[in-house]
């Protein structure tokens, strides 16, 4: 069964440290809410996973000095410039970074989601990426000749975290069409959710609704966060807030400054989540 | 009618490379290439299917973000955008770190999806708003994709075009070399000599980038300028002076 937990702190207390933890792009299900918890309760070394990119949510995790790891094709605050707190991190040598290319990411998800132990892909021959990435394999596609391809080893996240629109009581979270949420639900070992809004009924039993579900047994635990996703988009709920967005981008570029924004929007501010 | 801008003499010109075409997807920190898919769409009369990262109003894609990838390793998208922080004359872009990838000098985002769909679109148009001898360089300290591969590694696509705030290059894949197509009103040879940190062709006569006609200019002023302001609100304010309210 799913857990209903009362509130975003008893959700991220499920967070151990050194987690490996994929996170959804900017433009689709962010766990903002959840994510202040966190940093709240001082969570460490964590592997984060972009799937298959990450902005907002993980430089300020990293800036707040929770993440060992990043696993990930790119991290950026988009029309706000480069992610500050993850430039300056890999520039002092403090965060370890698994660079991939997107589709790569997907491939170890779903391997993953299969039960299989690797995915197969093209490209990535001749780049530094792979180069750098003793873990993936060049093999000979075995029903070919010379042709090589890229092997990519299942990814299985401890945790898939995201932030849905809504979901029922008995945990069905509905994701509509973005079905990277989907992905990384199936593929992680545990999904911890929140939720915009828990309604009554069962989205399972309404093909409309179903087909954009992602069913109970692959959720463990949620909890309803009201603009769970701010200051970034909950995509067909809310607009993100620029405002806040293009100032973050501002302040977090000195150490000092991302200190102010912490003790600003994080630090103490249970009671406003 | 108002001074034509820069970024609309590209949005133009890259419209221009995409006519015929039957999908054209554009990624991520791509205001300009968006903006001329929506161009190339509006001049289509239908037949262009664009589909723009980001975007609700202008992305069907309804599997996540894995089905641009899946879409393109299929070969269901014709066109597509690359840039890079450095670019060399072999057409590899850097979209990681200047220096030591481990103790870097500089750090960018990131590769995103370059590493595939450098090698399975067909077309792939690189842009690069900074042309200078620091980004387009001899060889780039990280290769996030290789401009082309070896014989024997599949590769339908790769590099077809590269376009700067200076000129208009065209990528012979056989060679591996960039030939000066165009050079932007306003600039000339010996400049983008001046400012190329590699080699590359020259032909004996360079044309000048076209300008957009009144009637492009008002498609790019009107919708596209609207609908690019959905995805890239920042860039439709300074460039157009007008942002879609969120």
């Amino acid at each position: 069964m799913t857990d209903l937990l009362p509130s975003v702190e008893a959700l991220a207390a499920r967070i151990p440290d050194g987690a490996r933890i994929a996170v959804p792009p900017d433009y689709s299900y962010c766990a903002n809410a959840l994510w202040r918890a966190a940093i709240r309760k001082g969570v460490k070394n964590l592997h984060l996973i972009g799937v298959p990119v990450f902005g907002y949510h993980g430089d300020v995790l990293i800036g707040a000095g929770c993440v060992a790891t990043v696993e990930t094709s790119a991290v950026t605050l988009g029309e706000n410039g480069l992610a500050p707190r993850f430039t300056a991190a890999v520039k002092e040598g403090r965060l370890r970074t698994l660079d991939a290319t997107c589709p790569a990411i997907h491939a170890g998800l779903q391997a993953a989601e299969r039960g299989a132990p690797f995915s197969v892909m093209r490209g990535l021959i001749g780049s530094d990426i792979l180069v750098r990435r003793p873990d993936w394999r060049l093999i000979n596609n075995p029903f070919g000749t010379d042709d090589p391809v890229v092997a990519i080893p299942a990814l299985r996240p401890d945790f898939a975290v995201f932030h849905a629109p809504k979901a029922d009581r008995h945990g069905n979270v509905w994701i509509g069409v973005r079905r990277e949420c989907m992905l990384m639900a199936h593929a992680a070992r545990d999904s911890l959710v929140t939720v915009e809004e828990i309604v009554d009924g069962d989205l399972t039993a309404d093909p409309v609704t179903a087909a954009g579900t992602i069913p109970a047994l692959y959720v463990t635990a949620m909890t309803e966060a009201k603009q769970g996703a701010w200051p970034q988009a909950l995509p067909g709920v809310y607009a993100a807030d620029q405002a806040h967005l293009a100032r973050y981008a501002e302040m977090a570029r000195t150490e000092d400054g991302f200190a102010r924004y912490l003790s600003e929007t994080v630090i103490g501010r249970e009671a406003a989540e | 009618m108002t001074e034509v801008r820069p970024e609309e003499i590209l949005i133009g010109s890259i419209a221009d490379m995409l006519a015929d075409l039957r999908h054209v997807a554009v990624g991520a920190s791509s205001p300009v290439p968006g903006a001329a898919a929506l161009l190339a769409r509006a001049r289509s009369g239908g037949s262009l299917r664009v589909s723009v990262l980001g975007s609700r109003d202008h992305n069907f894609f309804t599997d996540g973000g894995k089905e641009l990838f899946d879409c393109a390793g299929q070969g269901r998208i014709d066109a597509f955008f690359l840039s890079g922080a450095q670019i060399d004359g072999k057409a590899n872009i850097n979209l990681v770190s200047i220096g030591d990838p481990d103790r870097p000098k500089a750090r960018f985002p990131g590769s995103f999806g370059s590493a595939y769909l450098y090698y399975v679109v067909p077309r792939v148009i690189l842009f690069r708003m900074e042309h200078t001898v620091r980004t387009l360089v001899d060889t780039v300290d990280f290769i996030s994709a290789p401009g082309t591969s070896e014989p024997n590694v599949y590769r339908p696509g790769g590099p077809y075009k590269m376009i700067t705030d200076r000129c208009l290059f065209a990528f012979d894949k056989s060679r591996a070399r960039f030939t000066l197509e165009s050079v932007h009103p306003g600039h000339t040879v010996e400049e983008v000599a001046e400012h190329t940190g590699f080699a590359y062709d020259v032909p004996d006569a360079v044309l000048q980038t076209p300008v957009p006609d009144a009637e492009t200019l008002a498609l790019i002023r009107g919708p596209v300028a609207e609908q690019i302001a959905e995805v890239y609100p920042a860039f439709a304010t300074s460039v157009f002076g007008s942002a879609k309210a969120a």
